[in-house]
């Protein structure tokens, strides 16, 4: 009786640990598939014409180079606005902020930004800096759009990173005749800086790869020339490939799956970037 | 002897409520070794931080009394206090070095004030570090980062911190508590040295160390300052029963 | 505190602490403008026509019920993949893996959560949803299950980042008490460090349901966007529309300050008060360590 109630005990254990096993494998493999399956689809579409030409012939012939252009423009636009704020909102956070009840507002407030689903930032972008401002639709619209969207990503982590410097750095630093600021600046921002920059490149990489945020503040459906002001609206990846995926009949998969696969590599390429910044610094670090 | 620092009636009690220093009046004498000591708990670290009001970093709920340093009350609220700390240095019990090379760490300091003359910051670096007795154990790496030296290195490196600034107090919270005895009697006599020009408060990790050092010593207790007087007498003959206890090691 | 700031150091202090506060005024600014825009609605549309079966804006139908139940359908869908997936991948990946396979898995399932939503969307029309139409015999394979499907994985990365925290802060001491008690490694999980991960756990799949509602292009490029309502079990196989498409798709093309305009900001705001609501109570859930604000909604 014992040793069967034993048997079935590991029995329902073996089960058990296989099933779960099974369960990541089935979460995991479809991602390693769909990265692998875009990259093989979209090779073959990768010449230089497709990555610096313009679209012809309805899209369906020639290159990308206005989405590409676009998106490159857009993610620098919202690193401007968003890469100082954040930071600096990061810093008041963690080395300024009294424990009170306003900075609990300010943390709910981040929760709440971070939760908002990307069309309503959208809706918000042209209510507000669209048509309110009369930015039109333009770069500056989106890029503000994206910034606002991405500054709790670049908040948090850089909060975090900021934190992880040893506290007493900052009471020698005081110690020794220094304000707080020097302090901070001086030795915890540069201590903190590879966290920080990891933050800000995760943070605009889901800004690049964002498409719902600049549907109706900066995206354009197709432009026979590049941008050449911040105020012009600008085609870019993301949307370029829902356009051709959706709004263009008989489009040869050939420049979809390209789309996608440049698409693909400028967003993994900064998680790549962001990834090995970390742990370079992880491996340097003096603390 | 002259007083340099003269405490008067200092009571303190962090946010929490707890009152860790209680009336304290002491004065303390330029040009020797004040050492302050007792049982875990006793206010030695609240009292060091009230002089260079690096207190003003924690909560605090209440304070009253005054310090009077040359003569001027630095508990004011007019105090220049980053003057001050520059005046009262500060060495701590875990040497915290910075993370830059040891020559940035000693002029760190320096350049906070504006200093930025190679030749003056050199020259303060080099006193400092022999002022600290390890001029010789690194001057060949210097541009080195200050965290690869030993503990004992490295503490010595935080007294020459503190002293290329040119302080007139130098305060030091159980410097020695993580060190091997070689260190420990390197920082003592160093300590022996810097009393010539400076006044130095010592809060020592031991009775033993306290008896070393002392040439005042005052004994703390729960936020008490039971008994203080020269450091001969405290050791060998103190008038209170707790001081003697604590001081035989009869104490809990 | 310190009196001989300098004007440096005081402007820094402001500028930075008014950067703090900007994540404040941001949401003051992103529901005024929606309240703004949106409340027109409740004038112009009768709440008996918002609250009917049919939306067909340009035959100024504004029923919204299609849409609600939309979402609804797609999020509930998209849970029972994210949900139990996420959290079996997060116990296994805290409490089953050996290091070295967890240190593949972890950057696997961040992978996920980076990769762009129209890529998926797009995959979706060209790999799942014939997979879907032919495997069911259904007319269409852009269907509720197809945004689903899909959504779920979208949901993955955040439940299993959320749930792995939770496990990872449960003490090693409760785990050990129940080894020594005689449990085994799989009851531990079930009856020790489950329970205690709880909080942690709700918040995960709460913050996971929430990044479903609010996800966008993906359901839009593979539902089928038939604005029919979807409440029995059947229509799980038929197109939908969600909230979140239907702006997507129709803002472009509203002239601004029209009714359609405005019910579309009114959609707009529901979902922002849903997303309040839903992160509200997940950051009020006692689970608090290591609280990272990911972007949870998309
Ligand atoms: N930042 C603080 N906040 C609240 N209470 C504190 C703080 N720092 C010290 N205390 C309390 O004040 C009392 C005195 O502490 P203090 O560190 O000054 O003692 P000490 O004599 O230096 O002890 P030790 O020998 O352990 O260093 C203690 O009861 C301590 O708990
Ligand atoms: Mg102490």
């Amino acid at each position: 009786m014992m040793r069967r109630l034993r048997l079935n005990r590991h029995l329902t254990e073996r089960l058990g640990f296989i099933s779960l096993t099974l369960m990541a494998v089935v979460t995991v493999v479809p991602i390693v598939a769909v990265v692998i399956y875009i990259l093989s689809q979209g090779l073959p579409a990768i010449s230089w014409e497709f990555l610096a030409d313009f679209p012809r012939d309805g899209m369906r012939v020639g290159g990308i180079l206005p989405a590409i252009v676009g998106t490159f423009y857009l993610t620098i636009g919202t690193a401007v606005f968003s890469v100082p704020l954040g930071i600096a909102a990061a810093i008041y956070l963690s080395e300024y902020a009294p424990d009170n009840a306003l900075t609990r507002l300010i943390r709910i407030a981040i929760i709440n930004l971070a939760g908002i689903p990307s069309v309503v930032y959208g809706l918000f972008g042209l209510g507000l800096f669209v048509l309110f401002l009369q930015f039109g639709t333009s770069i500056l619209a989106a890029s503000l759009t994206l910034s606002i969207m991405t500054l709790p990503v670049i908040i948090s982590t850089a909060e975090e990173a900021l934190r992880a410097v040893p506290q007493p750095f900052r009471t020698v630093s005081v110690s020794l005749g220094g304000t707080r600021w020097q302090g901070i600046q001086r030795i915890v921002l540069p201590q903190a800086l590879p966290g920080i920059l990891t933050g800000v490149i995760l943070g605009l990489e889901r800004a690049a790869g964002e498409t719902a945020p600049i549907l109706f503040t900066g995206a354009a459906f197709f432009l026979p020339r590049l941008p050449n002001s911040p105020f012009d609206a600008t085609m870019a990846l993301p949307y370029h490939l829902f356009v051709i995926s959706t709004q263009v009949p008989e489009m040869p998969p050939q420049i979809q799956y390209g789309t996608a696969l440049v698409l693909l590599v400028f967003v993994l390429g900064m998680n790549l970037v962001a990834t090995t910044i970390r742990s370079r610094a992880r491996a340097r670090r003096q603390w | 002897m002259a007083d340099k620092i003269i405490i008067e009636n200092l009571s303190l009690t962090y946010a929490d409520g707890v009152e860790s220093l209680r009336n304290i009046s002491l004065n303390v004498p330029e040009n020797a070794v004040s050492v302050l000591f007792g049982p875990a708990g006793g206010g030695k670290s609240t009292l060091l931080r009230c002089l260079n009001r690096l207190n003003d970093l924690t909560e605090v709920r209440a304070s009253v009394g005054r310090i009077l340093i040359d003569g001027e009350n630095i508990l004011d609220p007019k105090t220049d206090v980053i003057a001050l700390r520059r005046k009262v240095g500060m060495v701590f019990a875990r040497p915290v070095v910075l993370p830059m090379s040891i020559r940035q760490n000693l002029t760190y300091g320096l350049e906070l004030a504006g200093e930025n003359r190679k030749s003056r910051l050199d020259e303060a670096v080099e006193r400092s570090l022999k002022l600290a007795a390890i001029w010789d154990e690194i001057k060949d790496r210097l541009d080195d980062p200050a965290i690869a030296l030993s503990g004992g290195q490295q503490q010595r490196v935080c007294l020459a911190r503190v002293l290329a600034l040119q302080p007139e107090i130098i305060l030091l919270d159980e410097p020695t508590s993580g060190l091997d005895p070689i260190s420990t009697g390197k920082v003592e006599s160093a300590l022996q040295e810097l009393k010539k020009e400076y006044t130095v408060i010592l809060v020592p990790h031991s009775v033993q160390q306290a008896a070393r050092t002392a040439d005042y010593a005052a004994f703390f207790l729960q936020g008490e300052l039971v008994e203080y007087g020269e450091g001969k007498t405290i050791f060998t003959t103190p008038r209170e029963k707790r001081t003697e206890d604590y001081v035989t090691g009869r104490f809990g | 505190m310190e009196k001989t700031l300098n004007w440096r150091e005081f402007l820094i202090t402001r500028l930075v602490r008014a950067s703090g506060y900007s994540a404040i005024v941001f949401v003051a600014l992103i529901f005024f403008f929606l309240l703004r825009e949106g409340l027109p609605t409740l004038g112009e549309v009768p709440i008996s026509t918002l609250l009917s079966l049919r939306w067909y804006p340009i035959e100024n139908y504004f029923g919204i019920l299609p849409l609600v139940t939309g979402s609804i359908m797609v999020t509930l869908g998209a849970t029972m993949v994210a949900v139990p997936f996420g959290i079996g991948t997060a116990v296994y990946i805290s409490e089953i893996a050996p290091r070295w396979m967890r240190e593949i898995l972890k950057p696997l399932v961040e992978l996920l959560g980076g990769l762009p939503s129209v890529v998926l969307g797009f995959l979706g029309i060209l790999v799942l949803s014939p997979f879907v139409r032919t495997l069911l015999d259904l007319p269409t394979g852009l269907t509720a299950l197809t945004g689903s499907l899909l959504l779920g994985g979208i949901a993955v990365p955040t439940v299993v980042s959320i749930a792995e925290d939770a496990l990872d802060s449960v003490p090693r001491s409760y785990r050990e008490g129940a080894w020594a008690l005689g449990a085994t490694r799989w009851q531990t999980i079930w009856r020790v460090t489950l329970p205690a991960a709880k909080s942690g756990v709700l918040t995960a799949i709460m913050l996971g349901v929430g990044r479903a509602i609010g996800e966008t292009m993906t359901v839009m490029m593979v539902t089928g966007n038939a604005p029919v309502l979807a409440v029995t079990p059947g229509s799980l196989f038929s197109p939908v529309r969600t909230m979140t498409a239907t702006i997507a798709a129709e803002m472009g093309e509203v002239a601004n300050g029209s009714i359609h305009y405005h019910t579309l900001f009114f959609i707009g705001m529901v979902l922002f008060i849903i997303s309040l609501a839903v992160n509200v109570a997940a950051s009020s859930v006692v689970f608090r360590s290591k609280q990272r604000a990911e972007r949870v909604l998309s």
